[in-house]
């Protein structure tokens, strides 16, 4: 083992892995973790702590996963470039390993053009790529960026993200190549609602062998209205959501639509359950924590095994 | 007017490792100027090349590389020497290689790097094609700059907004990296997209650097 993650633990005993979500608050209150983490304790092999979602000010990653830790989850710390330089990033990767928290994913980050502080100065000094490098190199060389050595090596299960349904498409697999050389355990993806799409972007990866040298965890959310849905058709950057998904929320009773949306996200769960090379699956329910229970439980993915780090 | 000054040789000649045959073309504005690409510095390099068993199909200097309008009204005369060339040697800032880029159906090496734009931006209008970054990259992204033309400056390839050809900050832009990937498709160099770019040397940069930059 390379870290003390639980989920590292999970993925090397070949169980079919689930990692959840949790958004920090707009503000200092620890409550809302802990009762966002008390929900889903016991369903989840490891947590994401979102950084900064969308480009909002929010709690920091490091410090509510910290109190997502106290509550007994794994937690996985987010980590953007959007808003800090390499320098402002390894001091963040040596706190959060001294910490104790064992899971890290690295991303370029959502433009500050979309949160609430649009005029601010965006960082970008490394892409995520380069992140996945950094962080790799650290703990496997004890190097910082600039080749100076260290003593005390950040020991984190490192992860990174890749969109499927972004263009160029044909582009994305050779994408995931690149993150996968550059040092990522596990790859979360971006939700999957065309599972079509998702099918033949992991034959790609398949096809390139990558499917065994990186643990893929399928992105799967459910949704809650048909606004929703279509807010996510048209307004989300890089979110493939089929008409037939629409269509299907459309088609039942008003006050049923939630129940419906939860049942269509089980059965995405099921079908790429049975893709080749899916090590996992990463369910987002963002202010719908409550959700999460259930649908683990009808998934059929219950009981999560214990380690004992 | 664009501070540029040649990239050292090795570099350059990294560049050309593999092709054999190579199309010269300077400026006569701010590379004449900054002696990074103007008569003389095209004369040198062609006989540094060719010492190096390079073989120089022909060469030309433009008056303003980066007018595209007299930029391919003046290529037109070389449409033999370019087409002979494995690829094309453009010594100049980062706008006149990105013109020619956009001209030619060909390789095209940057054999500066751009320092500082001195105020004024070239003669391109419709959007910024250089942002003095002091280490130029367009060698390795077709000839087209992710530092100037995408949002998050990327170096590896697409964010995971890229749709439909848009970035996904302003869906009036174009995506550079989706143009980058359709240029190396069409020029059959995806593969130089497989290599791990490592982080960017921004002290060079005017954006990070010092605040007035100068040959020295
Ligand atoms: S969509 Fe394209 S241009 Fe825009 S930030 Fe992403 S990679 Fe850069």
């Amino acid at each position: 083992m390379k870290t003390k993650s639980n989920l590292e633990r999970v993925i090397e005993s070949k169980i079919f892995a689930v990692t959840g979500e949790l958004g920090p608050p707009q503000s200092a209150d620890p409550e809302v973790i802990r009762r966002k983490a008390k929900i889903l304790k016991g369903y989840v092999d490891a947590c994401n702590v979102t950084d900064g979602q969308t480009a909002v000010v929010r709690m920091a990653s490091w410090a509510a996963c910290l109190i997502a830790k106290e509550e007994g989850l794994d937690p996985i710390v987010q980590m953007t470039c959007r808003d800090r330089n390499r320098i402002a990033l390894q001091m963040d990767v040596l706190g959060i390993a001294a910490l104790g928290i064992n899971n890290m994913l690295c991303l370029t980050g959502d433009h500050q053009k979309f949160g609430n502080h649009p005029t601010a100065k965006g960082v970008y000094d490394l892409d995520s790529i380069q992140l996945v490098k950094m962080v790799k190199d650290m703990r496997d060389e004890k190097k910082f960026q600039c080749g100076e050595a260290m003593a005390v090596e950040p020991r984190l299960f490192i992860g990174a993200a890749e969109n499927p349904f972004a263009d160029p498409f044909e582009f994305r697999a050779p994408r995931l190549a690149k993150k996968v050389a550059a040092g990522a355990d596990f790859i979360q993806t971006q939700i999957v609602y065309n599972v079509d799409k998702f099918a033949e972007w992991m034959k790609m990866v398949r096809d390139k062998g990558l499917h065994e040298r990186v643990k893929i965890l399928a992105g799967v959310a459910p949704i809650k209205s048909v606004g929703a849905a279509r807010y996510m058709k048209t307004r989300v950057p890089g979110m493939d959501v089929p008409d037939g998904v629409v269509a299907r929320l459309q088609g039942v009773p008003k006050e049923q639509v939630s129940k419906e949306g939860i049942k269509l996200c089980i059965d995405i769960i099921n079908q790429v359950r049975e893709i080749e090379g899916v090590a996992g699956i990463h369910l987002m329910a963002i202010e719908w924590e409550e959700a999460v229970p259930e649908m683990i439980e009808a998934a059929g993915l219950l009981p999560r095994p214990k380690f004992v780090a | 007017m664009l501070i540029s000054k040649q990239k050292p040789l090795e570099e350059i000649l990294s560049y050309l490792e593999g092709d054999k045959n190579i199309f010269l073309i300077g400026c006569k504005g701010c590379a004449e100027g900054w002696e990074s690409g103007g008569e003389k510095q095209v004369a040198e390099m062609k006989s540094t090349l060719q010492e190096k068993g390079k073989t120089i199909t022909g060469s030309v200097v433009v008056d303003m590389l980066c007018d595209s309008v007299l930029t391919k009204l003046k290529l037109r005369a070389y449409k033999k020497e370019i087409a002979a060339a494995d690829s094309i040697m453009v010594l100049t800032d980062g706008a006149g290689v990105q013109t020619v880029a956009e001209l030619v159906n060909k390789v095209v090496h940057p054999g500066c790097n751009t320092l500082s734009s001195g105020g004024a931006h070239a003669e391109w209008k419709e959007a910024e094609r250089c942002l003095e970054c002091g280490d130029c990259v367009l060698e390795f992204t077709g000839g087209l700059c992710p530092i100037a033309r995408c949002s998050k400056h990327l170096l590896n390839g697409p964010c995971g907004g890229s749709q439909g050809g848009k970035c996904e900050v302003d869906p009036n832009i174009p995506c550079v990296w989706q143009q980058i990937v359709d240029r190396l498709a069409k020029l059959g160099q995806l593969d130089k997209l497989e290599r791990l770019v490592t982080p960017k040397n921004w002290s060079v940069s005017l954006i990070s650097g010092p605040p007035v930059k100068s040959l020295s």
